[in-house]
């Protein structure tokens, strides 16, 4: 039976939204920027090399534990022109807002939005708000746009893995996905964790400072660090090897993990950095990672290998091997 | 990992390692052994224990899979139940997506039903009680670990008097579906791994049957690797041994007699019935449907719909999938016409299912 509706797994980031983005986005809007399917794209205007992301923010519930829906919105797209290489400057921001929405609500969100931008040093600059008729949308949406220059000799995009080349995660996974599934009605934990909704525009600067060789940046969002890997597993052509024994993990989220029976791997992360970098630099660009103050707990997590290209193998901790797919739909609680 | 997790001791590398070189100086005849426990399949691909086992020692996954093996009616009368006017269908998040006859709950959700995922049957009735003015019926799955929660909710129900809700009941049980297995002759396996969750709630004891009539390898087994690993060791010794045992590996949590509390909520509740296992066929006396004085609880009842057998879908070989005779690979329409985003079996739907399990984590 074929589908011919959108189903809510079209937006989950795993290989039902990828299917889409490739079969129907791409070839109708048919360009070779847009094709390179990198967190933001490479614009090159009259030598100045730019990159250019946009991202929408529907999150449920919008206030969480460690931030709001507006935080989201600006570190995320920050984060997405840093993926470039790029140092993210100016933002735009686009509101939908429902009718009966509070306007104490708003401003605390915009509020937390301006404090965002501020700490990474990005100014929002041109926005746009609308209102819709109460249930044509949920409380608030957030879009926002954003560009930055990207500096001369940085070279990053998610084709650019080679083989040798270590991986470096910046922190724990699955923090904000769980921190957003434990607070949903009917699941909520009583737990310290929270999210890990950060920029890391510093620390990629950071890492680019002392490096050349950095070769990939990716923020393991929606799908989570499987996902991720895979995509560029996948653009690279590529094998890779990542250890279990190796990812860093809050032991709270890993044990609501274990109570649902969720794989940490494909929970959303918003505060962490995927890097691909040459196996010499590695040890230094960890040391830069672990300097910064979102990069405390980042480990070297594997290793892109010759074998399998397209593929993402992972040793379990007692020794075996498996196969890292991309998220296939949602994960659920399982129910035994 | 950074911090220490208390299933660290049971992931951990020395004392798999050491199971794992026992298993391999031990094993010499090929056996095939049987998982019974969705939870279990997953935990086996999860960890890649298949990848650490030596070839001559084959896992099969069972029907242990609650939503895999609802029948095709059943999902077919989910689905018309919610077509009905002023009727919020509940659900556990896993059932949407399995196909009846024609369309699945994740369809007609898109098509605008109103179908809500819940986490658990309280939160059904919570929104029973939040809207009143509508009826609320949840799509009752589960084996033994999850019936007495629902018994549980249908008797706060009644004392609360909630008139707006309802459940249909596929709930099954799982002895007689072992008992079931091996009574098909081509059947072709040499122990069994035990669900350790449901025996938490059956007891140890609710298994012996099947060692006993059968005089199979049984163990009752743990979900992380060392249980797992720990468990087929016991089987593979027994097998090389030629002496089959009924072994109970989970006595952390599990006791010969299970919970008797919850198993006496869910017979007040609910009785014995014959139930259609998807793939399997009927089976005799695994099923639990709502007792009489409860009716006012069953959706099928309230709503007086019935709705007509349908031939489960051609080709498909989900019931010899779970019957352990043979494995998603094959089928021939594993990862061509059946894939997790456009399933046809029901072993394709569930992240539990065989077939599923299969395609993520042995693609």
């Amino acid at each position: 039976m074929k589908q011919n509706k959108i189903l809510l797994e079209h937006g989950s980031g795993g290989k039902i939204s990828n299917s889409m983005i490739s079969k129907m986005i791409i070839p109708i809007f048919d360009n070779s920027i847009l094709a390179k399917l990198n967190d933001g794209a490479e614009l090159n205007i009259k030598g100045q090399r730019l990159a250019f992301s946009t991202d929408s923010y529907v999150a449920d519930p919008i206030f969480f534990k460690g931030g709001n829906i507006g935080d989201l919105a600006v570190n995320g797209t920050i984060n997405d022109i840093s993926m470039c290489g790029a140092e993210p400057l100016y933002l735009s921001a686009g509101l939908i807002l429902e009718e009966g929405f509070l306007l104490s609500d708003l401003e605390k969100i915009l509020k937390t939005m301006a404090k965002a931008a501020n700490k990474a040093g990005v100014k929002i600059v041109t926005g746009d708000t609308k209102v819709v008729p109460r249930g044509n949308a949920d409380k608030i949406f957030i879009n926002t746009s954003g560009i930055g220059i990207i500096p001369e000799k940085v070279n990053v995009s998610g084709d650019n893995a080679k083989v040798g080349d270590k991986i470096i995660i910046s922190g724990t996974i699955a923090d904000h996905g769980i921190t957003i599934i434990s607070s949903r009605k009917g699941l909520e934990f009583d737990s310290d964790i929270k999210t890990d909704s950060a920029s890391l525009n510093k620390m990629v600067k950071d890492m680019l400072a002392i490096s050349n060789n950095v070769h990939v940046l990716r923020d393991p969002t929606r799908g989570g660090l499987g996902t991720t890997l895979n995509e560029i597993a996948f653009q690279s052509n590529v094998g890779i090897r990542i250890n279990e024994e190796f990812l860093p993990i809050n032991k709270q989220v890993l044990g609501i993990c274990e109570l649902l029976g969720f794989d940490p791997i494909y929970i959303a992360n918003e505060g962490k950095l995927l890097a691909f970098v040459s196996c010499d630099d590695a040890d230094k660009i960890l040391k830069v990672i672990r300097q910064n103050e979102f990069g405390k707990h980042a480990a070297i997590i594997g290793e892109v290998v010759c074998d399998n290209p397209g593929k993402v193998f992972l040793n379990t901790t007692i020794g075996g091997t498996r196969i890292i797919d991309m998220m296939i739909g949602e994960q659920v609680p399982r129910i035994c | 990992m950074y911090e220490q997790h208390i299933t660290k001791q049971y992931r951990n590398k020395d004392i798999s390692q050491k199971l794992i070189n026992k298993i391999k100086n031990i094993s010499t005849k090929k056996i095939s052994l049987m998982e019974v426990c969705g939870t279990h399949t997953m935990s086996i691909f999860r960890h890649g224990i298949r990848s650490v086992l030596p070839e001559n020692i084959t896992l099969l996954s069972g029907p242990g899979c609650p939503v895999c093996v609802t029948s095709q009616k059943d999902i077919d009368i989910f689905i018309k139940l919610s077509t009905l006017k002023n009727v919020i269908i509940t659900t556990f998040g896993d059932l949407i997506k399995v196909l009846g006859s024609s369309s699945s709950l994740e369809k007609e959700k898109a098509k605008g039903k109103d179908i809500r995922i819940v986490y658990s049957v309280f939160d059904a009735l919570e929104i029973a009680e939040n809207n009143k003015h509508k009826q609320v019926v949840f799509c009752s799955v589960g084996f033994e670990t999850t019936t007495p929660t629902i018994a549980c909710c249908i008797l706060m129900a009644q004392k609360r008097k909630i008139s707006n809700f309802s459940i249909h009941s596929s709930n099954k049980i799982t002895p007689p579906a072992l008992l079931a297995l091996m009574k098909i002759k081509k059947i072709n396996v040499n122990g069994f791994i035990l669900p350790g969750h449901v025996s938490v709630i059956t007891g140890a004891n609710a298994f012996k049957p099947v060692f006993e009539k059968y005089n199979i390898s049984c163990v009752i087994a743990g979900f992380e690797p060392v249980d797992i690993l720990e468990s087929i060791l016991m089987l593979v010794q027994q097998n090389e041994l030629k002496t089959p045992l009924f072994k109970n590996a989970y006595k952390r949590v599990v006791d010969f007699n299970g919970n008797l509390k919850a198993k006496k909520i869910m017979n007040q509740v609910f009785e014995r019935t014959h139930a259609n296992w998807r793939g399997l066929g009927v089976i005799h006396k695994s099923g639990m449907n709502l007792k009489k004085e409860f009716n006012e609880f069953n959706a099928l009842t309230r709503f007086q719909i019935s709705v007509l057998e349908k031939k489960e879908p051609k080709q498909c070989i989900c019931g010899e999938i779970l019957m352990g005779l043979k494995t998603p690979k094959d089928c021939i329409l594993y990862k061509k016409k059946c894939t997790p985003f456009d399933p046809v079996g029901p072993c394709m739907v569930s992240t539990e299912g065989a077939c599923a399990a299969f395609y993520k984590y042995n693609n």
